[in-house]
Order: structure tokens, then C-alpha cells, then sequence
């Protein structure tokens, strides 16, 4: 199949077109179809991605599938996948017939909604997967589009104020990527990713208003690549505009923001930030691995205080995402691998958490931790998924998780000491504002009334928490899965970045 | 003067002969019967000629000892202006017919001022810059005021004719400084002088100050305070006719001026441009945030887009001024779009101009709301539709010339102008339920909403082949 990927990335735009131009009306008949539809686009998507991963080999550590057409400008519409980027595909493939089933309850602009899900992901599959720098900058930003109107349509009470911030901040973030990518076409005279990923910028130190920059050219576009995915992953203290887009969000919106949005994040500076710039890396990775223990130990501390369900889980995320940005700045093999395997892991275990909020949230309207309590009396299977997702997120051994969080811990132990030692609190402040949580949502006396009537999982409730047990657990006890994927290209990586920082190259940068 | 001058003016000839016969048919027959008729024919007519022009053979002439020059340059601005004042002439017919304002001047003046366009940009001399844009500037004053019976059409009118004239004089003194000291108004000759390498002082004052009178016709912060008075006064028709094809016109004129007049001393005339565009950038999208008139707010968003376009222009490069052409093209598509809807927004038969009354609109009609989300995501730069493009060619060109700073401006200035259309589509989509609009819209604005917003979306395969003819337009200005 020449043009799988091509197929891959637009299934969901066309059934978004489809839906657009055929589907006439707000009928219960129609919203039905709507929903049929994007469930069946998403699904055909999730089938048509394993053949991509049945034929993709391991042990190449090139692009596969690779497609490649001239495009306006003298950029080109170019694709590929490697180990880096492939299961970032999976994973994005995978969620989104979970988030549409997921979301078969809305009754407000069914038609809509489902574009703008079938929309985010034809963006996000291309974002992952383009290899012209335009092209993924343009993958990249638009995903924001839809990502406002979902949290601005479909959201809380406050939702226009966190749509607003949420699609201001990344904005912000991602005009200095777009300056560094001008920056690099004007420099080298191409977009082309596979070229420019060989391609040694210099890093001479350079001189502004007085300051010397060490490493030069290479440090400002790291720099400028980093500022864009740090605000999407979010990196602490440009974290804030995620508490609010997460809890204002509809269900589906906050699992697609946790499980693939804040990814892309990770993916860049899997994709440029380690391989592009090395040196810029070296001077100011750093900086950002203490930015990420801050994080880890703060935003871990935040979430203990909340008394939104969901807000708990949101900073939970800003926490894992900075163990995720420790693993990846390592440098090591273990580090990223972990890195990569925590990516996969928080998909779903954050997916799950915040469809389990959802459950909740749809028959009692309220996420105030304080209004619920003694669930299990009453839905004893929802007690047993949210407890095993609770356990995931902590990172018990067995879950996928443990397995990411491990190797993420061996790989920065590797290279600094007291990071690794500080990054070790995410396992037991995340410990404690999870099962805190737990604690006050499941146990205790069910002695609010309005609980008294409330259901336990319904089947379809059941079968989207299914998938995302099983992977978790398949994961946490065979990772052979996924680091046999990964393991080539990432020893690549590994190698190509040494070899790009030769010794004492530090000293010598700033003896300069 | 010989036949062969006479055959490269014919396009604007014609159309002249055209403006005097329309004026005599007028007066001759019932006079305002006779308008709508009229105007769809100047549509017509100026179609043809686009058509004409576009296709014309290749090649660059001078007539008229070099007083007007017809270049690919000057073609490619001239088809986009024509079209852009024909397509903007005919979707306002509904509006001025019902609102009694549909007098059979309205198509003639707008000819006339096109002509004076055309003109502008195959200027080749001081004075025929001069003619070109007072015959312009003359018939856009009138019909700024065309609603005689209101106030603020009236003071629009009186407003831009003030200030018109006070930019005129500074345009006029800076054109005497630069006779009196290169002795001669031949741009040519003009660059004659400056070639042999020491710029006088005299021509300087002169090119700042030719510069300056034209950067009131393009509203360039710090010559911009007209723009929103004219754009709220005026009839909203007349708003998306100054808001298209005078900018064009005026920005070719510009960059028509600088490279073949002062092209040898870009470091001089850049760097005024350059303090322009950044200004305009950033003044324009802050001073838009508070603005709740949907026709202010589009006067700040062209002020800012001018910024965008003098961005690319100060680059000094042939890049620079295709990446202009091509973001002139793309913004007068986009404008059109808007403007299209804006001219449809009513209640109760009156028109609206508060963006609080698009509350909810993406309820009422979805396919509208949208166009116009497209539109305006556009119009703020986010991909994938056509303008980041416009914003990606112009960033480039800037950066290339070294103008880094401006560069990480123009960015910050373009996430600042992000919130204000993204206001535009908090109402339409998340606002709260209010007095619906009324459902009307004449045919020809729903098509040209639609193109406009299909034109963002698949502009972005082939940019329909502008790119080319850009690419041959700059190369004939810059050499």
C-alpha cells in the first residue's frame, strides 16, 4: 500500500466532510447517524493504523512508509513514521473510537461535535507523521481550531474563559517555533525533516545586546522550539492554562487533550529538540530538567488541595508529563524508551481517569470531590476501574506505568543524580493525592441522599474502560510490546546525539 | 504622442470613455432608474478588462515618454484590483438599493476611482502619481458621504477629504523637495541621481515625505487616524470597496515609488517602512481589542494587515515584494468574504454593526458562521488556512532582510490580533442566545462569502497559481 499513511491521516477529514455536506438537521435520527458515522470512521481509522504497524519493521530505523509530493512555496506534503512517531499514531488511533463512544450522550449539536473530533484527529495522526517542517507546524496549530470549539461549544460554565486561554497561550507558544522554522528555511534552504534531522547546525556562541549565548544558533532554536512545547505539554510555570481547559472541557475533550494533545509536546522534543539542536540541548536541557522537577514537586502538591475532581487529575498530568520530559532529556536509552513508554502509558491511564470522571459527572452534574463519597455501595464495578486506573496513575508495578516510570528513574539517575532523586517524590506525592482521592470519592459512608439513586456502569460504560484495562495491564507485564517497536530507532537517537557532542564540547563552548 | 502610447493606455482608456458614456446615459435617462442596471454592467465592463489585462501578451511598455508603464507588475495589481471593485460593487447592489442610496453616480464615481488606481500603479513619473491618485481620491471622498442624509456618513466624508488633502500637500511637498533636487520627476531620472551614490539631504526630506503621504492612503500607523471614522461612516458597501481595491492600489504605488525611484538607498526608505509596519503591526491589534463595531474592528484588522504587507515591502527584495503581492491578494480575497457578511447582517430590515448581535449565529445558520470562522481564522493567521501563508511569505522575506526584531514582533502582534477575531467567533458560536438576525442574503453575497471561505481552504494546494504570476511581478519591479 503506497499511500497507507496518506489514508491513515485523512479517513477521519473525510468522514467529517461527509458528515458536513450530507447530514441535514438536528433530528434524534440524526444525531444518531452522527454518531454512527464518526464511530465507524474512527474505528475503519484504528484498523487501517494496524496494517501500518504490521508492516512497519523495527529493526529500520529510517522512515517507512514514506510519501512525498512537491507542494506550494517549495515546501512538499511529506510523510513517514519510525519507531519515534509510530506509536504515537497508535496511540491517537486507538483513543478516538473510545472518545466517541465516550461521548454518546451529548444531544447538543451532535453533527458538529463530531467533526470537530473527526477534524482533531485527522490533525493530530498528520502532526505526528508529516516530515516538512511547514507542514507539521501547520499540522500542529490547527489542531487548536478545533480543540476551541470543542472546550468553547461543549464546555463548563466557564468554558469561554479557558477556550480563550487555552488557545491564546499555545498561540503564543507556537509563533517562536514558526520564527525558528523561518529561521531554518532561510538557513538552510529547506523543510525537509529526514535532511535536517542530519543536518549539524552551527553553534558558535553568539552575541545579543551584550549577552553571549553559548551554543549559538543551535541554543536560540532550541530554545524557540521549546518554548512552544513546553506551553503544550505544559511545563511548569506556564502550566495554568491546563487546569482550566481540563475542567471546563467536555469529557471526551479532556481525554483527548491528556491522552494525545499534550503528546505532541513530547513527540517535538523527541523529533527536533534532541536530534536538531544537540548542543542547544546540552546547554539548556539542563535548565529544563530542573523546570520539570519544580513541576513534578509542586504541581503534585497543588493537586492535593483541590476540590475538583478533575482539576486533581489534570495537575496529575502536568506532574506525569514532567517525569515523561526527564525521561526524553536524559539522553539515555533508558530514558527515552521510558519516556515513550509513559507517553503510552498515560494515554491511557489518564484517558481513563477522566472518562471515569465523566461517568460521575453524568448522573450527579457536579465534580465537587465533597459532594460524593460511599460510592462503592453503589457501583461496585466503577470502584474496582477507577481503583485499578488510581493504582495505574501512581504507577503500581504491573501496570504500564511502573514499566515507564522505572525506566525513566534508571535513565536520569544515569546522568544527574539529585534530578533523579527529586523526581522520585512524583511516585509518592502522586500516591498520595491519588489514593486520597480515591478515598474521599469510593469509600466512606454513603450518606448523601442524592447518591442514593445512583447506577453502577452501564455495558457501553464498561466497554470503553475494557480496552484501556487490558492494554494497561498487557503493557505492564509484557513491554517487550513496545520497546521492541521503539528500541532501534531510539538507540539511533541515542547514538546520532552523542556523536553530535563531542567531549569536553561544553567547556568549550563557554571558554569561547 | 503616437498610436503605439495610445494602445498601451487603451484598458484605461476604454474605461474612461466608458465612465463618460454611463454619465451621459444617466443624465439622460430618469436618472436613478437606471442605477442598478448601471452598476452591474461597470461590474461587467471591469470584469472584461481584468480579463483583458490578465491576458494580455507579456513584456513591459512605456508610453507617453515614461510617464505610465505597464509591466507585470502593474498588470498584476491592475486584475486585482478590477476584480476586487467589481465583485465589491455587486454585492453591495441590494443593500444601497434598499436603503434609497443607489444613485447612478455611485458606479461612476467608483470607475472613475478605479481608473485613478490603474493609473497609480503604472505610474512612472512624479505627476502622473499625482493624477492617478487625486482622480482617485476625489471620487472616494464623494462617496464617503454618498448617504447625504446622515451625519456620520457626512463626517466620514469631510474627515477622510480633510485629511485626503493634508496627505495630498505632504505627498505634493515631498514631491517638489525631490524635483528640486534631482532636478526632474522621471523616476528614472530620479534614480539617476540617487545611483550616483551620495543621497542629498533634500532628496531624503523628499522620499520621507512622498512616503509619508502615501502611508496615509494604505492607514499606516502613525498616518492611520481616519480609517475607523471612514470605515464606521461610511455606507457599509463603500467600507469593503475603501477596504479592498485603494489599499491595493495604494501599496503597489508604494512599492512602485521606492523601487524605481529610490531603489539604490533600500537602507534608507526600508528602514521608515520597516518602523511603519512595526507600529501599524502592533497598534493595530491592540487598539482592536476594545472595539465592539464590527466595522471599526475591520479598519484596525486592515491596519494591521497593512503593517504585514509594508513588512514584506521593507525587505527590499523581489521576494519581499511577491511575498506583498501575494498577501495583497490573499487579504482583498478574505475581505471580500467578510465584507460579503457583513453587508448581510440586519434585523428587522435595519443593518447591524455590533458584533454582540452575531450572538448565537452558528445556531441560526451553521453553514454562514462556518464561512466566517474560517474567514477569520484566517484573517489571524492560523494555519491551515490560506493566511498564515500570506503571514509565512511576508515573515520570511523580513527575515531574510535581517529584520529579526520586527519578525518576533510581528508574531507576538499577530497572537494579539488572534483575540479579537477569535471574539468575533466567541459570539457566533459560544455567546448567549439573543434577537436572532434576519435570515436574508441576496445570492450573490452568500456565493461570494462561500468562494472567499472555499478559497482559504483549497488556496492552500496550489495557491491557484498566484504564485507564478507574483513571482513575474516582483521580478519586473525589481531588476
Amino acid at each position: 500500500m503506497q499511500h497507507l499513511l496518506s489514508i491513515v491521516i485523512f479517513t477521519p477529514a473525510v468522514a467529517a466532510l461527509i458528515l458536513a455536506l450530507v447530514l441535514r438537521g438536528g433530528s434524534p435520527e440524526a444525531d444518531r447517524n452522527a454518531k454512527w458515522v464518526a464511530l465507524t470512521a474512527t474505528s475503519v481509522t484504528f484498523l487501517i493504523s494496524l496494517f501500518l504497524l504490521a508492516g512497519f519493521d523495527p529493526s529500520n530505523t529510517g522512515f517507512q512508509f514514506m510519501e512525498k509530493y512537491s507542494w506550494i512555496m517549495g515546501f512538499q506534503y511529506r510523510v513517514g513514521v519510525d519507531g519515534l512517531s509510530i506509536l504515537f499514531v497508535m496511540l491517537t488511533t486507538f483513543m478516538m473510537p473510545l472518545v466517541i463512544v465516550g461521548s454518546w450522550n451529548v444531544t447538543d449539536r451532535v453533527k458538529e461535535y463530531m467533526i470537530a473530533f473527526l477534524v482533531l484527529e485527522t490533525l493530530m495522526v498528520g502532526t505526528f507523521v508529516t516530515l516538512d517542517l511547514v507542514l507539521f507546524y501547520l499540522f500542529f496549530e490547527a489542531g487548536l481550531i478545533p480543540m476551541f470549539l470543542i472546550i468553547g461549544i461543549w464546555g463548563g460554565k466557564q468554558r469561554v474563559y479557558a477556550a480563550f486561554k487555552f488557545f491564546l497561550y499555545t498561540f503564543f507558544g507556537s509563533v517562536f517555533m514558526l520564527v525558528s522554522i523561518i529561521y531554518i528555511y532561510f538557513h538552510t534552504g529547506t523543510t525537509d525533516m529526514p535532511g535536517l534531522l542530519v543536518y549539524e547546525f552551527p553553534y558558535t556562541p553568539v552575541h545579543i545586546l551584550g549577552i553571549t549565548i553559548p551554543g549559538g544558533v543551535q541554543t536560540l532554536l532550541w530554545l524557540g522550539f521549546f518554548i512552544s512545547f513546553a506551553i503544550k505539554m505544559p511545563l511548569w510555570p506556564v502550566h495554568t492554562w491546563l487546569p482550566a481547559a481540563h475542567v471546563q472541557a467536555p469529557t471526551a475533550g479532556s481525554v483527548v487533550l491528556a491522552a494525545v494533545l499534550l503528546k505532541l509536546a513530547d513527540y517535538g522534543f523527541l523529533r527536533f529538540s534532541l536530534p536538531m539542536f544537540p548542543v542547544g540541548n546540552l546547554v539548556v536541557g539542563p535548565w529544563a530538567m530542573w523546570l520539570a522537577v519544580i513541576a513534578i514537586i509542586w504541581t503534585s502538591l497543588v493537586a492535593l488541595v483541590q476540590t475538583d475532581i478533575k482539576r486533581v487529575i489534570a495537575y496529575s498530568s502536568v506532574a506525569h508529563m514532567a517525569v515523561v520530559l526527564l525521561g526524553i532529556f536524559s539522553g539515555t536509552q533508558q530514558g527515552i524508551e521510558g519516556g515513550i513508554f509513559m507517553v503510552v502509558a498515560h494515554g491511557f491511564t489518564s484517558a481513563a481517569l477522566f472518562l471515569a470522571v465523566g461517568v460521575v459527572y453524568d448522573r450527579m452534574h457536579t465534580r465537587e470531590i465533597s459532594a460524593y463519597g460511599g460510592l462503592v455501595k453503589r457501583m461496585p464495578a466503577y470502584a474496582t476501574i477507577f481503583m485499578f486506573f488510581t493504582m495505574a496513575n501512581v504507577g503500581l508495578p504491573g501496570t504500564a506505568n511502573f514499566v515507564g516510570e522505572f525506566l525513566i528513574l534508571v535513565g536520569v539517575f544515569q546522568v544527574n543524580t539529585w534530578v533523579a532523586l527529586f523526581a522520585t517524590t512524583s511516585v509518592i506525592l502522586s500516591a498520595a493525592y491519588a489514593l486520597w482521592l480515591y478515598r474521599r470519592v469510593v469509600f466512606g459512608d454513603l450518606i448523601k441522599e442524592s447518591l442514593r439513586s445512583i447506577t453502577d456502569l452501564s455495558t457501553r460504560e464498561k466497554w470503553i474502560f475494557a480496552p484501556l484495562v487490558a492494554m494497561t495491564l498487557l503493557l505492564g507485564v509484557y513491554p517487550d510490546l513496545v520497546t521492541n517497536i521503539i528500541g532501534p530507532s531510539v538507540t539511533q537517537l541515542v547514538q546520532n546525539y552523542h556523536d553530535a557532542l563531542p567531549d569536553n564540547l561544553l567547556s568549550d563552548l563557554v571558554e569561547h | 504622442m503616437t498610436s503605439a502610447d495610445f494602445s498601451i493606455v487603451l484598458p484605461e482608456f476604454l474605461l474612461a470613455i466608458y465612465a463618460m458614456v454611463a454619465l451621459l446615459a444617466g443624465v439622460w435617462f430618469g436618472k436613478d432608474k437606471l442605477a442598478p442596471t448601471l452598476l452591474w454592467i461597470t461590474s461587467g465592463v471591469m470584469l472584461v478588462i481584468a480579463a483583458w489585462i490578465g491576458l494580455a501578451e507579456v513584456g513591459s511598455h512605456e508610453a507617453f515618454g515614461g510617464l505610465f508603464i505597464d509591466d507585470a507588475f502593474s498588470r498584476f495589481t491592475k486584475v486585482m484590483i478590477l476584480v476586487s471593485a467589481a465583485l465589491v460593487l455587486a454585492m453591495g447592489t441590494d443593500y444601497m438599493q434598499r436603503r434609497g442610496l443607489l444613485r447612478f453616480e455611485y458606479p461612476i464615481l467608483a470607475t472613475l476611482a478605479v481608473i485613478g488606481m490603474m493609473m497609480m500603479v503604472s505610474a512612472g513619473n512624479l505627476m502622473s502619481l499625482y493624477m492617478g491618485l487625486e482622480l482617485q481620491s476625489l471620487a472616494l471622498y464623494i462617496v464617503a458621504a454618498l448617504r447625504r442624509e446622515s451625519e456620520k456618513s457626512s463626517e466620514a466624508g469631510l474627515k477622510y477629504f480633510v485629511l485626503g488633502a493634508l496627505s495630498s500637500g505632504i505627498l505634493l511637498y515631498g514631491a517638489s523637495l525631490t524635483y528640486g533636487f534631482a532636478g526632474t520627476t522621471q523616476f528614472a531620472g530620479i534614480i539617476g541621481v540617487v545611483q550616483q551614490g551620495h543621497l542629498p539631504i533634500g532628496l531624503l526630506f523628499g522620499m520621507v515625505f512622498l512616503i509619508a503621504g502615501l502611508a496615509f492612503k494604505v492607514s499606516a500607523v502613525p498616518f492611520h487616524m481616519w480609517t475607523p471614522d471612514v470605515y464606521e461612516g461610511s455606507p457599509t458597501p463603500v467600507t469593503a470597496f475603501f477596504a479592498t481595491a485603494p489599499k491595493i492600489a495604494a501599496m503597489a504605488l508604494i512599492a512602485r515609488l521606492v523601487f524605481d525611484a529610490f531603489g539604490q538607498v533600500p537602507a534608507e526608505w526600508g528602514q521608515i517602512l520597516a518602523l511603519l509596519a512595526g507600529l501599524s503591526m502592533v497598534w493595530g491589534s491592540v487598539a482592536a481589542i476594545g472595539q465592539t463595531n464590527i466595522k471599526r474592528l475591520m479598519a484596525y484588522s486592515s491596519i494591521t494587515h497593512m503593517g504585514f504587507v509594508l513588512l514584506g515591502l521593507s525587505a527590499g527584495t523581489a521576494e519581499g515584494v511577491q511575498a506583498m503581492l501575494t498577501y495583497m491578494a490573499i487579504y482583498v480575497t478574505m475581505n471580500v468574504g467578510v465584507f460579503a457578511f457583513m453587508l448581510s447582517m440586519e434585523r428587522d430590515g435595519q443593518p447591524v454593526t455590533d458584533i454582540k448581535s452575531l450572538n448565537q449565529y452558528a445556531r441560526q445558520d451553521p453553514t454562514k458562521a462556518l464561512a466566517m470562522l474560517v474567514l477569520l481564522f484566517s484573517l489571524a493567521g492560523v494555519p491551515p488556512f490560506l493566511g498564515f501563508f500570506a503571514k509565512f511569505a511576508v515573515l520570511q522575506a523580513a527575515l531574510h532582510a535581517g529584520y529579526i526584531w520586527l519578525v518576533l514582533l510581528g508574531v507576538i502582534a499577530s497572537v494579539v490580533a488572534a483575540f479579537y477575531y477569535l471574539r468575533i467567533v466567541f459570539y457566533m458560536y459560544f455567546g448567549k442566545e439573543t434577537d436572532p438576525l434576519d435570515n436574508r442574503m441576496p445570492a450573490i453575497q452568500w456565493g461570494l462569502l462561500m468562494v472567499s471561505a472555499l478559497a482559504m481552504l483549497l488556496g492552500i494546494f496550489n495557491l491557484f497559481g498566484i504564485e507564478g504570476a507574483a513571482q513575474a511581478a516582483a521580478a519586473a519591479l525589481v531588476n
